[in-house]
């Protein structure tokens, strides 16, 4: 059993982190997901793991938030999104970008990449349209683990089969011995970075399109609305904001409003006060 | 309601995937070779045919053929899944007109996000 002073320190620790929020329902989280780490180095259990992480050991601190971050990601997730990025947001942004010719987009807390890659093959297949046009994909998650494998680009049978057309499998796809890797230059086209959201995000530079999709649901409201604020100051006024299918703006960021007929898009709101700025905690 | 006919000669497996197309909402038939098949479309053209590739007396790429000859053959979504697993198979079932292709092992997750994408469900 989970001590309460265990699951406090680790809650808390979670919270600064990454900005999870465990609540004490969700204690077995913790049981199931950080027992299998204290066997991988030889502790006892998360007891020992909280002793060795109140001595401060940041590698620790590390492995215990990945392995408590949920990394479910597919390709062209829940479908809608990909159908309203080439139909109505692309169109819309190159034509506001026409005269610089140039596009950035980010996905943020990308996991293993398959939403980047998806937005990639998407402009691969729109490659007459935007023959002299610079566009970049830029994907940033806090795990390492999945940066890794998003730049490996390599996914399994399993993986490859939920979401992803099969047209595009051969297309885009070679075979690797059992797993099925994408082709070196949709790769080229995606840079994947190290970057936690709680952090200052500035350095990742302007974006005409986020994706920030199946993350802040972890988040409590000031940290979604902290996170929310930041992200719209690297948006110019004309960007666009994907989140995910269960989540909004709506009561939580007035920086932000839905856009028009289109479910999970949103604008910035030119009139939208800020919200007052607060503390994101995060170790650098 | 919609329909589908699975043919694959494994009992098992078109027991699998009888439960999880009920589950789904289709009514099913099945069938163990092309052949048996093929008399099924004949009959009564089904929505939708998961269709497994080695099979005994005429395999699942012979049935799309003479399926997509048929009046009306052209109607059925035909979603290929087989154990072949290597591009070129893949590659040969859609130039024969499969609309879908899923490599074995599947599951219901699979078989879902499958026939979503193809606009049966
Ligand atoms: C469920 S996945 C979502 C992946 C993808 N956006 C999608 O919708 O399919 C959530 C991801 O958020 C990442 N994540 C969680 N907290 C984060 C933080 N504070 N900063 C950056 N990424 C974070 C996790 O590592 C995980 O890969």
């Amino acid at each position: 059993m989970l001590r309460p002073e265990d699951f406090d320190f680790l809650a808390k620790l979670l919270k600064e982190r990454s900005g999870l929020v465990i609540t004490p329902d969700k204690a077995y989280l913790l049981e199931s997901r950080l027992t299998p780490l204290a066997r991988a180095r030889n502790l006892k259990g998360i007891e020992d793991i909280v002793a060795k992480m109140r001595g401060h050991d940041e590698a620790l601190a590390r492995d215990v938030t990945e392995a408590m971050t949920t990394n479910e990601s597919f390709f062209f997730r829940d479908t809608k999104p990909f159908d309203q990025f080439k139909d109505i947001v692309l169109p819309q942004v190159m034509a506001a970008r026409m005269a610089k010719k140039s596009i950035r987009i980010w996905s943020a807390a990308c996991s293993s990449g398959q939403e980047a890659y998806s937005l990639a093959m998407l402009l691969k297949e729109q490659s007459a349209k935007l023959n002299g046009w610079h566009v970049e994909i830029v994907g940033t998650d806090i795990s390492v683990e999945m940066l890794d494998k998003a730049k490996a680009g390599l996914y399994s049978q399993f993986e490859v089969q939920r979401g992803l057309p099969i047209q595009m499998l051969v297309k885009y796809f070679k075979k690797k011995d059992e797993s099925w890797q994408i082709d070196a230059g949709l790769r080229a086209m995606v840079q994947f970075r190290e970057w936690n959201l709680l952090k200052d995000l500035r350095g990742l530079g302007q974006f005409d399109i986020v994706f920030c999709r199946n993350v802040l649901i972890y988040f409590d409201q000031p940290t979604k609305a902290g996170v929310l604020e930041n992200i719209s100051k690297l948006m110019p006024a004309d960007a666009f904001l994907y989140l995910g299918g269960a989540e909004t703006v709506l009561g939580i960021s007035e920086r932000f409003k839905p856009m028009a007929g289109q479910r999970g898009i949103y604008c910035l709101n030119k009139d939208g006060a800020a919200t007052p700025s607060f503390p994101l905690k995060a170790p650098n | 309601m919609k329909s589908c006919l699975i043919v694959d000669d494994s009992k098992v497996i078109r027991m699998v995937a009888k439960k999880i197309l009920n589950e789904l909402g289709f009514r099913t038939e099945e069938a163990e070779d092309g052949i048996v098949a093929l008399d099924r479309c004949i009959k009564q053209m089904p929505d939708a045919v998961l269709l497994d590739w080695n099979m005994p007396n005429m395999n699942g790429l012979e049935f799309l053929h003479e399926l997509r000859k048929l009046p009306d053959g052209d109607r059925p979504i035909v979603v290929f899944c087989t154990t072949e697993n290597d591009i070129d198979h893949i590659q040969e079932a859609i130039t024969a007109g499969a609309n879908e292709y899923i490599m074995k092992p599947f599951d219901s997750e699979i078989l879902q996000a499958k026939f979503s994408q193809v606009g049966l469900l």
